[in-house]
């Protein structure tokens, strides 16, 4: 069972969350493997109002596009622009440098702990 | 992103003799033609460029490969394919396509003239059961024999500027099998029996990525060593196992036709620029025209102007396009403009760094230099008419 940061949360479609104010918001290991290499990313932007599972931007690869769900409800606060610029960081650093954007948080949607979304992906 | 997360294998999937070896590599596996190869071991791009700069290793074991043997087996293939195969000498190998009545491409294929009266043609996996059934149809009067051997033998390809390096390390020439020609001299589209401790294999410097590189056909009992063998010996020269996802990117930058995106069915050769494989002049031994199955729908198509064309696209933006995304001319202010054409296969290009596409259009927009774009998703992305291939070894 792969293991995933303890202080984050987690959504069923694989993005990661975590508990400051604004919240940071990124897709997980899980999904960057799935991708493959990340070459083009299409984010939120700054202002933006979001909903929880609904699609708020893409993540395309060298194979295949996908769309990025909002774990959260709430306003863009802040996107990573050095992911915009080198996407690549989305597959070496998912959790770190590879994070994709800044919410002010109003409503969360269904999180996962990270033992429970180890077990979904399991 | 559910739809990322990799599809289980299905139980009708077959599984390559050098399934094990994948996953024990961690590759990322796909279902292809039926078959569950591999996607990628690690990156896409790491394994694209691998090729590009060192060597990729290939199992390619999904391919047909059917045995076409007896007195009459050129002039069979002759009947039977739309290219020249009776005057393709012995240890060559050529590309071809086998078509129907109505001139709509089955199959391309590769047929190597491994001796006198003995033929090897190798299919594409999904259309591996589509090839076996029109060839043993169309074998009714000739003394030749069809047979699917794709069971017995696995295909591992090694494909790349070190390939040559790689495979000295692990064949061996044997004047013999090989019929005196060795391995430096083997030239492109030709093939050699080659030894691999005591057993046969056959080596053809044939390949699908635009690079030098060779294609092995192994039988399967010793397919799993090859693989080792070849992997361990191609390491110190930067070699590494490469997936589907690599080949795909590789095959595009080179130009090359994917039957079920270029061709299919509906499609001629003339309209997928391979004009040059339908051979409307090949004669039997005493100088009859050879009438074969197609001629005549392809003989109809050659003069007459292709309602479209096939042609190379490069991005001039960063957004990649993709399979079946309506090809339009530029509209105002960003938005797509009326449709012209439809990508038949579009990846971003690791050599190149922009995205690269082959897409069928109307001939009015297909001179090179064209200003066009692709509808991605609703935005219309920049993309300009170029020459194939996109990459060409130097």
């Amino acid at each position: 069972m792969a293991d995933f940061p303890a202080n984050l949360r987690y959504s069923v479609e694989h993005e990661w969350i975590d508990d400051a104010s604004p919240a940071t918001v990124g897709v997980t290991s899980v999904a960057a493997d799935a991708l493959g290499d990340v070459v083009y990313l299409e984010l939120p932007e700054v202002g933006a109002t979001i909903e929880a599972g609904t699609v708020v931007g893409e993540i395309e690869s060298t194979k295949s596009v996908s769309e990025l769900y909002s774990p959260v409800s709430g306003t863009v606060v802040e996107v990573n622009t050095a992911a915009v610029d080198d996407p690549a960081v989305v597959n070496a650093d998912p959790f770190g440098a590879g994070w994709l954007f800044k919410v002010e948080v109003s409503a969360e949607g269904q999180l996962l702990s990270a033992e429970e979304y180890a077990q979904h992906t399991a | 992103m559910p739809e990322t997360v990799p599809e289980a294998a299905t139980a009708a999937a077959t599984l390559s003799p050098l399934h094990d070896e994948h996953v024990a590599l961690g590759a990322n596996l796909t279902e292809f033609g039926g078959w569950l190869m591999p996607l990628r071991y690690t990156s896409d791009l790491a394994e694209h460029k691998a090729v590009r700069g060192a060597a990729g290793l290939f199992d390619l074991s999904h391919m047909g490969g059917i045995s076409v043997t007896g007195p009459d087996a050129g002039a069979f293939l002759d009947h039977a394919l739309i290219g020249n195969l009776s005057g393709l000498a012995v240890m060559r190998a050529r590309y071809t396509m086998i078509c129907a009545p109505d001139g709509g491409v089955l199959d391309d294929l590769i047929v190597y003239h491994v001796a006198p009266g003995e033929y090897f043609v190798v299919a594409n996996a999904a259309n591996a059961a589509t090839v076996l059934v029109a060839l043993l149809e169309r074998a009714a009067g000739f003394d030749a024999q069809v047979r699917d051997v794709s069971a017995n033998q696995a295909l591992i390809a090694v494909q790349g500027p070190r390939a040559e390096e790689i495979l000295r390390e692990v064949l061996t020439e044997d004047a013999e099998i090989s019929g005196g020609t060795a391995l430096d001299d083997l030239r492109y589209y030709a093939c050699l029996g080659m030894r691999f401790g005591d057993e046969t294999v056959l080596v053809g410097r044939t390949g699908y990525t635009g690079e030098d590189g060779f294609e092995v056909w192994v039988d399967v009992p010793h397919a799993v060593a090859l693989w080792r063998a070849l992997l361990a010996a191609g390491e110190p020269y930067g070699l590494v196992p490469a997936g589907l996802s690599a080949r795909d990117s590789l095959r595009l930058e080179a130009g090359m036709p994917l039957y079920g995106h270029e061709l299919d069915t509906t499609t001629t050769p003339f309209e997928a620029g391979l004009g040059r494989v339908v051979r409307l002049d090949k004669t039997s031994e005493d100088g009859t025209p050879v009438d074969f199955v197609g001629r005549e729908a392809l003989a109809a198509r050659k003069d007459s102007a292709p309602a479209r064309v096939l042609v190379g696209l490069r991005g001039t933006g960063r957004r990649p396009a993709r399979a079946g995304y309506p090809v339009v001319r530029p509209g105002a202010d960003g938005a797509p403009g009326p449709q012209v054409g439809t990508v038949t296969s579009g990846a971003p290009s690791p050599t190149l760094g922009s995205p690269v596409a082959m897409a069928y259009v109307t001939p009015e927009v297909s001179a090179e230099g064209t200003e066009l774009a692709v509808d991605v998703r609703g935005r219309a992305e920049p993309f300009v008419v170029v020459a194939l291939p996109f990459y060409r070894r130097g």
